[in-house]
């Protein structure tokens, strides 16, 4: 019970700090949802994709190969996390979720469930 | 004002707006200043050894990266490709279209004392790194009055 309450306040925490909203792409086709995401010097290591129930999360810590004695004189990106948090309808499959990360790009595809596919219904004559 | 690459939650806004009012009473000394936002988002900050640049800029393909240093401005430009079709069509439906792409060009003035020789960039992750190495300071000495 104690461990629950924990990883409960672990969580907390970290999804109270400040983050930056990574822009998104989200494309929808017959099989399926793709989800593309602008994660610029997240590692694949530090990249965390989680489906909780019918909510779809990333998160990403960012990882600036900054030398000592850096003095910032220009920043636009203040904050060293990305996040942002989905909800999926229900007839997406959420673990049939696939993700790939390239170049700073975070690519989800979430297929629907097979059952959500498109068929007819038949009419039941008594 | 600008409008950054990322969205921001409420106190990073307050931050900003911070900056720039504060902005208003302390313009930048340099004529270009760097214009803030835009695709590739930058920061900018200088050692006593290097100045370094580092631009988020996701999902390009290494090669088509010009980064260019003339007189002591930096230019980094390319031309990201859209990952989805212009318009919904009958077998696909957009439903978030938030990602830039297209043409870019992004200006950053460096200062005097830069070697133009000792530049290096790289690009990992979707961030682009380029490291500008000063010239060995002078040190400070005193003038004799004739």
């Amino acid at each position: 019970m104690s461990e629950l309450t924990q990883t409960q306040q672990d969580t907390r925490s970290t999804e109270t700090e400040a983050a930056l909203l990574p822009p998104v792409d989200v494309v929808e086709d017959a099989t399926g949802i793709t989800l593309y995401a602008d994660m610029p010097g997240v590692p694949r290591e530090s990249l965390q994709l989680r489906v909780d129930g019918d909510q779809l999360s990333i998160e990403g810590e960012l990882v600036l190969p900054a030398p000592a004695q850096l003095q910032p004189s220009h920043v636009e990106v203040n904050l060293q996390r990305y996040r942002r948090r989905f909800t999926l309808s229900k007839e997406l499959d959420a673990s049939q979720v696939s993700a790939e990360l390239a170049h700073g790009v975070l690519r989800v595809r979430i297929p629907k469930a097979a059952h959500a596919q498109p068929r007819r219904i038949e009419v039941q004559v008594h | 004002m600008y409008r950054s690459l990322f969205a921001r939650d409420l106190f990073s806004e307050l931050e900003r707006l911070q900056r720039d009012l504060g902005s208003v009473f302390e313009p930048s000394p340099s004529i270009r200043g760097i214009s803030r936002g835009g695709y590739p988002a930058l920061n900018v900050g200088s050692s006593p050894e290097a100045v370094e640049v580092y631009a988020f800029a996701p999902g390009l393909e290494p090669a088509s990266i010009k980064v260019d240093l003339d007189r002591g401005v930096l230019s980094i430009a390319g031309e990201r490709a859209p990952t989805l079709p212009e318009q919904s069509d009958e077998k696909t439906t957009l439903h978030q279209r938030e990602r830039f792409a297209g043409r870019f060009r992004r200006i950053v003035s460096l200062p005097d004392d830069i070697d133009p020789n000792a530049v290096c960039a790289s690009y990992r992750d979707g961030l682009l790194h380029i490291s500008v190495k000063r010239r060995s300071a002078t040190p400070a000495r005193r003038i004799e009055i004739q």
